[in-house]
């Protein structure tokens, strides 16, 4: 009967692993299309592989650009939003009551950050830079990536808190440890894989992100904003290429976490 | 313990710490001896951890001061502390191999890699755990990770070690070969411990000295014997062993101390035995072990105190026997008699005679609920 169970829940997990992977694939395929005729753009008929997509990547006039901006643009915000969003979570356990007295709006506040549909976010941050004069670039994207990332991170670094063993931290005073050596030596390591799961989140919310960077982007094109645009002239068959290069990165990333907890695993 | 050796390490005055409406601790007041073992026992929820907390800076008292010798460490927090904690969690940090967490505290005092791998080396043969440095605390027992929460306090060769219930988690066996551990390393290393237990076995074997508390405050402190000898307050003579208790008043007098009591006229214990102070309603108390009991119209020694009664309950426990005695007028008495091959072995119904010496008599002041043993009128 488990055996059966077993089976079924194989078949199921294949089933939906597909359908997950199904698009990807296709934009992967669809990278080695070959383009017979007239102005380079995508196109789902198969004419033909070809790897002169992967030979012109950096031929399409802004297209380079827009990827490394949104790299740029992921990594800075990442990192960002990683410290606020750890420091933020750590106040949001551990103190409470006269000690911090804003906790409750600040707790609020991160839900409706997350809620908030981000056409609204978008909007009001461009109305908030309009109205401060501050003009649309590179700035402006790194701010409101950060401040929509902040939430993500706090939540996961939170609830990685919510386990934590406070006497772990009293250990580490006891032991003459002062309070930065704590957060470093207990707290930190303890914390880490929170820390590291929100900072992928950030990542990746940073260098998808189309309707916020919209709107705040000015003539700075990110790379979800430049191919949003290219669609209206056909979109040209390096962007599977670029997407193609992100998700290998992603892959890599997420199997080089997986190696790594395994070898912890291993060890402890 | 000799006197000369009885220097004070550390001195709680007047500690108070409330959370909210609840007096944790109340007032407390204690001077500990360089080099003593000294258990904190009493109920769940009377104010040990609290006091522990606040001696390793956890926790801030409301009031009082706390000093490690001349030195007022109130205000330090806990890394500027020289005492070390076992905690009742163990606390082990579960990131650190066991030789990184032993060697923590040595590393913060800024001893070389070196210097403290050797240091962590003899800590693990002191705790029987050689060569299982290199492991995660959550590949070793709960026995195994309790010493090396020892060793890791230990290594420091703290002025004071702070454990809060360390054996709470092990099984009986496992507890007794750690207890005798930890005596022999205390008495090998010479530090202070402080230990806090809601087992009294534990506290009556391990201790120098016991100090008893309830809500909040002491209320008993000494030596176990004297403890349990000489019981100050009725609620240590009850939650230390068990005790025979009846309510009287005191009679004003010299030489022996005479006690009348409300249904079985006066009895009499020794006036070194009673307390200071006492006044007005008191009890007079017996322990179950020194009660002999008799066939009744048995002769009484006139150094003795006396009662009659009926068996209730017999019992035969293997190492002796124990009785539930009702007197006339209902209180229970608890005797119990060793199996050392006493002949009268009376069964329940039977009419027997207690008796026991004024020696063993001990007085307390009655506390202020009312009397369990439900007086007459
Ligand atoms: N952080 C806290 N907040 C509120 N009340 C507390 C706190 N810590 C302890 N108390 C209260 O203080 C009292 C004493 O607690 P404490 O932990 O010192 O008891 P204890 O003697 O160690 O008990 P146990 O034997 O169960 O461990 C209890 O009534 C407890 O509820
Ligand atoms: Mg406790």
């Amino acid at each position: 009967m488990s055996r059966k169970r077993g089976r079924w829940l194989g078949i199921y997990s294949y089933l939906l692993l597909g359908y997950l992977l199904v698009p990807i694939i296709g934009m992967v395929f669809f990278s080695f299309n070959d383009v017979l005729a007239g102005r380079p753009q995508i196109s789902f008929q198969w004419n033909g592989a070809t790897l002169r997509w992967y030979r012109e990547l950096t031929q399409v006039v802004g297209l380079p650009q827009s990827f490394w901006l949104s790299i740029r643009l992921a990594v800075a915000s990442t990192i960002i939003a990683t410290m606020i969003g750890t420091l933020l979570a750590l106040a949001l356990v551990r103190y409470e009551g006269k000690k911090f007295k804003g906790r409750r709006i600040v707790d609020q506040t991160l839900f409706m950050n997350i809620a908030a549909p981000e056409i609204v976010m978008g909007a009001s941050l461009l109305g908030m830079f309009a109205s401060y004069h501050i003009a649309r670039g590179f700035t402006t994207l790194l701010l409101s990536h950060a401040v929509f990332s902040i939430a993500y991170v706090t939540v996961t670094v939170r609830a990685r808190l919510q386990g934590f063993d406070r006497h772990l931290e009293e250990a580490s005073g006891d032991l003459g440890a002062k309070p930065l050596t704590t957060f470093r030596l207990v707290t930190l390591p303890m914390i880490m894989p929170g820390v590291l799961a929100g900072a992928m989140m950030a990542f990746a919310l940073s260098l998808d992100d189309f309707v916020v960077s919209n709107f705040v982007s000015g003539t700075t094109l990110p790379f979800p904003v430049w191919v949003y645009g290219a669609t209206r002239m056909g979109v040209p068959p390096q962007v599977f290429v670029f997407g193609t290069i992100i998700f290998l990165l992603g892959a890599a990333g997420a199997i080089g976490s997986l190696v790594m907890s395994r070898r912890g695993m291993k060890r402890s | 313990m000799s006197v000369s050796q009885l220097v004070t390490s550390v001195r709680l005055e007047h500690m108070v710490k409330t959370f909210g409406d609840v007096r944790a601790v109340d007032d407390v007041s204690l001077e500990i001896h360089d080099g003593e073992f000294l258990s904190l026992l009493g109920p769940s929820g009377c104010g040990k951890t609290t006091t522990l907390r606040m001696l390793g800076g956890f926790e801030e008292p409301t009031s009082g001061t706390i000093y490690f010798g001349d030195v007022n460490v109130t205000d330090l927090p806990p890394y500027r502390r020289d005492v070390n904690t076992v905690f009742q969690s163990y606390a082990l940090f579960p990131h650190l191999s066991v030789a990184d967490n032993i060697a923590f505290g040595l590393r913060r005092k800024g001893i070389s890699k070196a210097a403290a791998r050797l240091r962590v080396d003899e800590m693990l043969s002191l705790v029987d755990l050689e060569g299982r440095g290199d492991r995660k605390p959550n590949q070793l027992s709960g026995g195994q990770q309790q010493r090396v929460a020892l060793a890791r306090a230990l290594v420091n060769q703290p002025k004071l070690l702070l454990l809060d219930e360390p054996m709470s988690a092990l099984d009986a066996k496992l507890r007794k070969t750690m207890q005798l551990e930890l005596k022999r390393i205390q008495s090998q290393v010479g530090i202070t411990f402080l230990y806090v237990t809601h087992d009294q076995e534990e506290a009556m074997t391990m201790s120098d000295r016991i100090v008893v508390m309830n809500r909040g405050r002491i209320e008993g402190l000494g030596s176990p014997r004297d403890v349990y000898e000489q019981p100050t307050t009725e609620f240590v003579a009850t939650f230390l062993g068990a005790s025979n208790l009846l309510a009287g008043t005191l009679e004003p007098g010299s030489g022996d101390i005479a006690i009348t009591t409300h249904a079985y006229g006066t009895f009499r214990s020794p006036a070194e035995r009673t307390p200071q102070g006492l006044t007005g309603a008191v009890k007079v108390g017996v322990r179950p072990e020194k009660i002999q009991i008799q066939p009744q119209g048995a002769t009484v020694n006139s150094a003795d105190n006396s009662l009659t009664g009926r068996v209730l309950v017999s019992t035969f426990t293997g190492v002796g026997n124990q009785y539930v005695v009702a007197a006339p007028h209902g209180e229970e008495f608890v005797v119990y008699a060793q199996n050392s091959g006493q002949t009268y072995v009376p069964r329940s119904g039977e009419e027997v005679l207690l008796t026991w010496p004024v020696e063993h008599t001990f007085v307390v002041q009655a506390s202020g609920d009312p009397s369990p043993e439900g007086e007459p009128s």
